[in-house]
This record gives structure tokens, sequence and C-alpha cells, in this order.
């Protein structure tokens, strides 16, 4: 399937990020393009917003086409707000919501956790081949 | 070289072709020498509990002197001391690790792309029993990631390729073949009643499919087995140890199966062969961590192999309860899970999806009006009929093979694209004046019927599935199309 969001390069999340919170940088799946050095997203002002990176893997990662996405979240977000914004962009992601782990920061969390700055997040649904 | 002066006559392509099926024959009867080795081998030694009689085989002075005396090699014969040292010179493992190893009895479940390094590693590295369950044929495109098959055991059952294998490489050990596929009716049985007195002290799922795992997890859990799982697919795969010392199961990290679309096997999404391969790799190495108490076994963790950015990351479950969740219907605090649900549990119908391959169904989506059979079809080009094939398979199944003449528009962008079959309609029909007509394939049939469906709705109510897809073109019409 063709994506229909648009692909915003790392680059442009700065200068986007006060204008729309769906403002998403992302990464093509299997693609070289990274997110930026933790140098550079310590010179810039991300303001009230924190900043998530949210990992993809196994089924989601074929719904969403991508292996990572950054997302900037208001602060006090939850993963469940996380998810609901990831639904948004990807309503096929409702495929497996209900048969997922989320991970964060490698370990398994529920989804009221509260999220900080540059944490990771990953969506982990079950692979059953062999 | 003239050919003719060869076997009266005979064409370089028939001598070529004898050459073939001579080499074909000489393969198979030094297979069957191999396996009748192997037997003869297996008759001859002695048994792993038997053998510490058995020191004056091949006598060497390596005996007694490992580790200072603290340790002697006492249950260990002569010749196992030569063919596991390099497991006794660890410290870590040594003499007591390797006599653990020969005491226990490991189950694996699946000789496929999994199984495979798990049977080949457990057995050359010394697990006193080893059973395998399978029902499976080996099948051509099994090879390029079944490692422990062979040519020659094509059409043959997995469990007695693997067996042969296994005892190939390790004729001490024993091998328990169960010729079976593992289901909650035989499970039980399975897994905790081997040999009279003993059971399987860990099992292994190597299974290729959902309802196989939830079933061999419930076994486990209701048994109290350590259960190895891994799982690969495309380019992933994950490893968990499950139900061990407390740990949690695969239902406390996955208690609603994922809807059946979710779920895919190899022999739809594809998977590169080491894949599986290393993800079996370490399950055969935490199933002998676990069998011998050795280090930290991956519980309460979950491995995921990324083999695109070869990376990997171990998540961790959270510390209260070890990782186990409380509300699991089967190793919760309230779970009443008893052996009798086991038995009536349908998996199948719980995850929504088959235990094998063979069955899955064929759907029925669209009447017998909109479908007609590749021998209808083939009647039909024979005949010149103007029309349009249209191949709704993703454009990488097209690139493998397709029907000739055939247009690739993938189901997923059908949506997207009517116009340009309207475009290839109408130019099908000027050539004969006639009005085309428009056919629909896909590989197994099912695709085709979802988008004959849709265009059926969409303007396009004379379109028909070509029932069975290519499978069947290529067993009813052309039996040289490739298939995969
Ligand atoms: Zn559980």
């Amino acid at each position: 399937m063709t994506l229909v969001i648009p692909l915003f390069r790392a680059r442009e999340v700065t200068s986007m990020a006060e204008e729309s919170e769906d403002t998403c940088a992302a990464n093509k799946a299997g693609g070289v393009t990274k997110m930026q050095k933790t140098s550079d997203m310590e010179e810039r002002e991300v303001g009230p917003w924190i900043e998530v990176k949210v990992l993809f893997f196994a089924r989601a990662r074929e719904l969403t086409g991508l292996t990572d996405i950054s997302l900037l979240m208001p602060p006090q977000s939850t993963a469940r707000d996380c998810m609901s914004k990831l639904l948004n962009n990807f309503p096929k992601l409702e495929e497996i919501y209900n048969s997922m782990v989320l991970a964060l920061n490698e370990e398994y969390v529920p989804e009221s956790t509260v999220l900080r700055n540059r944490d990771e997040l990953a969506i982990i649904p079950p692979i059953s081949g062999g | 070289m003239d050919s003719g002066i060869v076997n009266g006559g005979a064409s370089s392509d028939d001598i070529l072709r004898e050459i073939e099926r001579l080499e074909a024959e000489k393969k198979e009867i030094e297979n069957r020498i191999l396996l009748l080795q192997a037997q003869l081998n297996n008759k001859t030694a002695p048994d792993a509990c038997r053998k510490e009689d058995d020191t004056d085989r091949f006598p060497r002075p390596l005996v007694n002197s490992l580790r200072n005396g603290e340790v002697s090699g006492e249950g260990l014969s002569a010749d196992m001391i030569y063919r596991y040292s390099r497991h006794l010179l660890l410290p870590d493992f040594g003499v007591e690790g390797q006599l653990k190893l020969l005491k226990s009895s490991i189950l694996v479940v699946g000789a496929g792309g999994l199984g495979s390094p798990v049977a080949l590693y457990l057995a050359s590295c010394g697990v006193g029993c080893l059973g395998i369950v399978d029902d499976d044929m080996v099948e051509l495109n099994n090879l390029h990631r079944q490692i422990i098959h062979a040519e020659a055991y094509v059409g043959k059952l997995k469990v007695k390729s693997a067996a042969a294998a296994c005892r190939a490489i390790n004729s001490s050990i024993k091998l328990v073949e169960h010729r079976e596929a593992l289901k909650a009716v035989n499970a039980l049985d399975i897994v905790s009643k081997l040999l009279k007195l003993k059971r399987y002290d860990v099992v292994v799922d190597a299974t290729d499919n959902l309802p196989s795992r939830y079933m061999i997890n419930d076994c486990c859990v209701l048994l109290g087995k350590p259960l190895i799982s891994g799982a690969a697919l495309g380019l992933e795969g994950q490893l968990t140890v499950h139900h061990h010392n407390g740990g949690p199961c695969y239902r406390c990290l996955f208690p609603t199966p994922p809807p059946t679309a979710a779920c895919q096997r190899c022999s739809d999404s594809g998977v590169l062969g080491v894949v599986p391969g290393v993800i079996g790799c370490l399950q055969a190495l935490e199933a002998i961590k676990v069998a011998t108490a050795v280090g930290e076994p991956l519980s309460g963790r979950m491995l995921l192999f990324d083999a695109l950015s070869s990376r990997i990351r171990i998540v961790r479950h959270l510390v209260k309860m070890r990782g186990r969740s409380s509300h699991c219907v089967v190793c919760g605090e309230n779970a009443a899970f008893t052996q009798q649900n086991f038995q009536n549990f349908d998996y199948e119908c719980f995850t929504q999806s088959p235990m094998s391959d063979r069955s899955s169904p064929k759907l029925k989506l669209v009447p017998e009006s909109a479908r007609i059979s590749s021998k209808e079809y083939k009647e039909l080009v024979d005949k010149h009929e103007p029309h349009v094939l249209l191949d709704v398979r993703p454009a990488h199944h097209f690139k493998i093979s397709a029907i000739p003449g055939s247009v690739n528009i993938p189901l997923s962008i059908l949506e997207d694209k009517l116009p340009t079959i309207d475009l290839a309609l109408r130019e099908a029909g000027q050539v004969s004046g006639k009005h085309a007509s428009l056919y629909v394939v896909c590989r197994r049939g099912n695709d085709s019927q979802r988008a004959v469906q849709y265009l059926n709705g969409n303007g396009f109510p004379l379109a028909k599935d070509l029932i069975g897809g290519l499978e069947s073109w290529a067993q009813d019409v052309d039996r040289t199309f490739p298939i995969y």
C-alpha cells in the first residue's frame, strides 16, 4: 500500500514544530535516513513539546511502511496518547492494536505510562512464522 | 562427441537425462547406506546412561584429569570426554553441565526453519534424549532454510529426515521420532509421557503458526515445563523463554491473538533463510542453558532480531511478579485452566487461523457466474477471444512468474487504477471490434475474488475470477508454469 501521510524530513521538524502537532519525522522502512544526532537535538528549542521516537516491528512495520518515526507530543503525554496519535496517522495499525506489546525504553509498560522527552516507544506485535 | 556412436542413436539430451537419473539413484542409495550405518552405530554404541562402563573402547589419558580433580569425570566415558571436550573445558559449563545435558530430555516441536538448527545443535552437543515432532513432508522450497533436510528426503517425512541427520552427527544420544502433529488432544501425552518413567524437561517451540504457539504454551504451563519459543518471518525474529522459574508465559505477553491478516506465514510473506537459522541457534542455546541451569535464560525478556539493520534488542518485562500477568488466563493468580479445558480448547478457532498450511480454506466470495476455471480460460485464449487478464498479486510476486500478456495491478492499489483497466479493455476490444472481457487472477484464487467483488460493484459487472489462481493454472493447464 502506498503511504497517504506526508513524510517530512528530519530537518523540517524544527521549523514545523510550533505549527502543527501532527508533524512527524519519518524514516522509510529499510532506508538510510536517520534521526538527527543528539547534539543537533540539544541545540534546538523543542519548547514545551517532547519528542518521542516510535519503533515499529514486524507487522507494524508493514502496516506503516516505516521502521521508526519521531513524534512531537505535548508534555505529560502518555503512551496511550502516543498510540492514538499513531492510529490517527496510520489507521491500519488498528489491526494489531489489541495484540501487541508496548515497550518504553526497552521495558514493557502499560499504556498509562507518562512519556518524557527523547523516550523510545516500541510497538511489538507477535511473529508466528518459523 | 558424436552422440550417434553412443547408445545406438540416443541424442545427447537423452544421455544427459539418463546420467541425471542414475546420479539421483546413486544419491538415494548413498543416503540409504548412510542411514543403515547410523542405525548400525546406534546398535553397537551403548546408550547414554550405560556408557560409563565403556571406557576401554577409545582409551584416552584424559579421564579424571579435568578441573584439578574438583569434579571428576564420573559418568562420562572416555569417548564422551573426547567428544565433548570443548564443553568440558568451559569453566562455566564443565563436566557438571555436560552431565546435566546428557541426562536431560528436550522436545523440539517442528522440524522446519527453526527446528533444523535446534535439533542439529542439541543432537551434536549431547542432549541425552531428543524428541522431534512433525507430520509434514520435506518440500524443495523448504531447503533454503530448513538446513537439516537433504535433497534426497524431498517428499519424505521431515521427522525421519531430521532424525537421520541427527543420528549421523551423534549416534550416542536417544532420538524419539513423533510422526504426528502436536495438537491439544495429544500434546499432554507426548510432552509428559515419553518412555514410561522419563518425561521431557524442556520444550522448544519451533512451529510456524499462531494456534500451535498458544497450544504449546498452555500445555507447558499445565505441565510446568519451561518453553523456549522462537519465531521468524521476513527479516525479523523473536525469542523468549516462557514459564521458567515463575516467569511469564506466552499468554501473559499476548493475551489476545492478532487477527488473521496480521499473522502471516513464510509461505505468504517470505523469509530470508538465515533468519530462522539465527533464531533457531539462539533457541538451542537457551534450551541448553535451561536444561543445565547455566547462566541467565531469556525469561521475562524478549529478544528482537532485525536482520535488515543488523540489530538485536532485548525488551524486559516489568519487574513486578517477574513479568507475569496476574490476569493471565492460564498462569495468572486466579487461572482455572485445567487439562480438561486444554484438551477441549479450539486453538484454530481462538486464533482464527489453521495449524497447517495444507488445511488453509479456499474462500468463496463471488457467485459461480462470476468465476471461470483455468481450463475454460485456456479455451478462450486459444479461440483468441478479446480479453484482459488482470493479475492482482503484489508487484514482487508478478516478477517471479506470470501468465504471458497479463496486466499487473496489485489489489492494494486497484481502487486507484480503474481507468487503467478501462483503457486496457478498450484497447483489447478495438483490435477485434468486439467487446473485451475481464478476467482476474492471483496466486491461489482468494485475492482475485476480492478484486472481482470490488470490480463488480465499481463499473465492471462482468469481471470474472480465475478459480484457484496460478496454482490451478500450473496444475490443470500449463505443467511447466513455475509455482512458488
Ligand atoms: Zn501467563
